[in-house]
């Protein structure tokens, strides 16, 4: 942008007057042409995909449409057969179980551990990288060994809780809890994202705010609630809406998990579109379902964009 | 400080390098497919070991062969990819249940173009290569599901003979179920793998995949939810693929699993561990077993090249010669498809023969609904689950998949 303004002062120079509509051309022109590549890149990375996408979802697109290229136009019907399906309540409600869960733990874990690492102690900074290893794990490979520890038999956790005499809990086989055991996992997934963007928010919060309050009495809670709150509030809604965002599009945790059962009961919009998409081959459905989470996912980047564009102002 | 500096000064002429070479090899890896026009491609989920039969077909017929092997899952989604960029290879091996979906796709050319017939195979083989009248795919050897036990478990029950109906597989399951260890295993996971692993208690009752909502199927249903309650099969179950039900049998605690042929190398491994199989009981004695048919098909895709299609179709009839049969079922410790080179085999290999009679009544999974077969595998795992999970009871759980 700045490079921009500075070609477009110098456009202005005294030889404007000798080719006025060059000139013209170029002032006018320039512009466009810097946002050029960032219009290339959206355009073919999310305009093309986005559009196809939304195309699918009116066609009857099977493994058939690869080799003959025909997908007749069903119009809405892919539609109406992902929202009148059972499958479709189940769905819902468990994505916005999923996401609730998963957030609400996920940001209350994390700021307490943002705050406990605010006070420097020895090893602290180590200890705060090592807390960010689930996020360098690659997913499969810790949904596996998350399955094995939540095996019901052998798994480590039951073992563990057996040593208190509690029996052998039905962690990923029992569907009322299957969701809550893949919520749990992702909870663990998403506290170093968490605890990340917190703690810089923290370190931003000056020091002099508490060392003032601290002379009017506020310390421990209250000085919480009435400075550090106030002034990582926008850091916070920042964490949640991404948070929510990146907790609607969760695959691979719950595949590798679950595979969205026991009896579909941790199957969310995002599983069940990968499930009509690239097991059953119905890609008009599949793409149907991800439009509908596309949707949801939109709103909350609207009020993410309206955060961060709120923000500069306050 | 020297070495680094020259390093670094190095590195942008390593990078132009590099960018040079990165045409070359593009243009190198197109040229190979165009110009090498001769080799026939053939394009496989197997691994190496089965390349000695295509070495061995392609100086049957005298073509030179580029061989490409595939991950078992991604092998669909790369068909399907070449389908729509006409880069499908010469020979493409699918898993049975997925040719009529190609097949229908029209991406496949019909076999008896190039003389290959079925004749003398198993009725499900035929059934399983053929879509709408004509055969499109072959198979050389086959397998299907039956029930290995482990022998030292059974004598320390004092059960003698294998169990031949539902209420003996009960009873046995019942009795060998002890600390630590169940009676009886299988996959109701909730893929296709489940469906498969299901279909033999509900083919051998009379169940049908048109419609799930039936008695027949109702009673196969209850009878592993009966096992469940009795604690004869672990509640896990919901959760175990085929490999998982193995391992638990390799490492003692299932006494009975059921599983297919290709387990057999994994289970030599194990000296201590003594076996053998049994084919899947039926609910009444005067039933006959109806196992589903595994195993990979080969078929030969249209590309536009006739004398291509033609070598390749050869190629394929030379893979399913009695030979290549008997090689390829000694490689994969599968079941020749032709009924005559199987009794051969069964006779040679007395570990694999229960496996023999149960593919001689076994049943195609697209046998009735051809490339809709998917969509009845998906009603099918999942009316299991609902009901192992206890959701529903069986007969509910039934219905409302069928509905689905």
């Amino acid at each position: 942008m700045t490079s921009a303004g500075i070609r477009l002062t110098s456009a202005r120079n005294p030889r404007d007057g000798a080719a006025p509509l060059r000139a013209r051309l170029v002032r006018r022109g320039t512009p466009w042409l810097f946002t050029l590549p960032a219009i290339v890149f959206v355009a073919v990375f999310f305009g093309y995909p986005v559009v196809q996408n939304i195309v699918m979802s009116f066609q009857e697109y099977t493994t058939s449409t690869f080799y003959s290229g025909h997908a007749p136009w069903v119009g809405l019907a892919n539609y109406a057969a992902t929202v009148s399906s059972t499958m479709f309540t189940t769905t819902m409600v468990n994505t916005a179980l999923f996401t609730i869960g998963s957030i609400s733990f996920q940001f209350a874990i994390g700021l307490a551990l943002a705050l406990f690492f605010r006070r420097n102690f020895p090893l602290s900074g180590f200890l705060r990288s090592l807390l960010l290893l689930p996020w360098l794990l690659p997913l499969i490979a810790s949904s596996a060994v998350w399955k094995w520890l939540l095996d019901q038999e052998s798994g480590a956790l039951n073992e563990f809780l057996g040593l208190f005499g509690v029996d052998p809990v039905p962690w990923l086989v029992d569907p009322t809890l299957a969701l809550a055991g893949v919520i749990g996992v992702n909870i663990w997934l998403g506290i170093p994202f968490n605890v990340a963007i917190l703690y810089s928010g923290l370190q931003g919060v000056p020091k002099e705010l508490y060392e003032a309050g601290s002379l009017d009495g506020a310390v421990g809670w209250k000085a919480f609630r009435h400075i550090t709150w106030p002034s990582i509030r926008s850091v916070v809604s920042v964490v949640l809406v991404l948070g929510v965002v990146y907790t609607l599009k969760v695959v691979d945790i719950i595949l590798g998990l679950t595979g969205g059962g026991p009896a579909n009961s941790t199957q969310t919009l995002a599983t069940n579109a990968y499930n009509k998409s690239f097991v059953e081959f119905d890609f008009g459905e599949g793409a149907a379902i991800s439009n509908i989470l596309i949707v949801v996912s939109l709103v909350f980047a609207m009020v993410y964009l309206s955060i961060s564009r709120r923000e500069p102002a306050a | 400080m020297r070495t680094a500096r020259r390093r670094r000064g190095r590195a942008p002429v390593v990078a132009v390098a590099a960018a040079a070479l990165v045409p070359l090899t593009l243009t190198g890896c197109g040229g190979s497919a165009a110009s090498d026009s001769a080799a026939l491609t053939i394009q496989d989920y197997y691994d190496d070991s089965h390349d000695p039969i295509y070495h061995a077909c392609a100086e049957t017929v005298g073509v030179p062969i580029a061989i490409n092997h595939v991950a078992g899952p991604g092998l669909i989604p790369k068909v399907l990819q070449q389908s729509s960029s006409r880069t499908l290879p010469d020979v493409l091996m699918l898993d049975n249940p997925d040719l009529q979906q190609i097949a229908a796709s029209g991406a496949l050319s019909p076999l008896d173009d190039y003389g290959v017939s079925a004749e003398g195979m198993v009725p499900a083989v035929v059934k399983a290569g053929t879509y709408d009248g004509r055969l499109y795919g072959i198979a050389p050897a086959v397998n299907t599901l039956s029930i290995f036990y482990n022998k030292d478990l059974f004598a320390a029950a004092g059960i003698t003979t294998p169990p031949r109906t539902w209420a003996e597989l009960r009873a046995a399951a019942e009795r060998l179920t002890g600390q630590d260890r169940y009676g009886f295993a299988m996959s109701n996971v909730n893929t296709y793998e489940g469906s498969w692993q299901f279909l033999p208690f509900m083919w051998g009752n009379g169940g049908s995949e048109q419609d799930i909502a039936t008695p027949e199927t109702e009673q196969a249903l209850r009878f592993l939810v009966d096992l469940q309650n009795d604690g004869s099969i672990s509640r896990s179950s919901i959760n175990w693929s085929q490999d998982d039900v193995i391992d638990q049998f390799v490492a003692g605690k299932a006494a009975m699993v059921v599983n297919g042929p290709w387990q057999i190398p994994t289970l030599k491994e194990h000296e201590e561990l003594h076996w053998a199989a049994f084919t899947i009981p039926t609910r009444a004695a005067t039933q006959t077993t109806v196992a589903p048919l595994g195993g990979e098909v080969y078929t030969v895709p249209r590309t536009d090249d006739q004398a291509r299609m033609r070598q390749a179709g050869r190629f394929v009839k030379c893979l399913a010669s009695p030979e290549m049969q008997l090689e390829s079922a000694r490689i994969r410790r599968n079941i020749p498809s032709d009924l005559k080179v199987a009794a051969e085999f069964a006779r040679s290999n007395e570990v694999i023969a229960p496996f023999v009679t149960a593919v001689r009544t076994a049943r195609a999974r697209t046998a009735i609904l051809g490339p809709d077969w998917p969509k009845a595998a998906t009603k099918i795992y999942s009316a299991v689950q609902t009901a192992l999970t206890g959701k529903d009871a069986p007969a509910e759980a039934l219905r409302q998949a069928q509905d689905q």
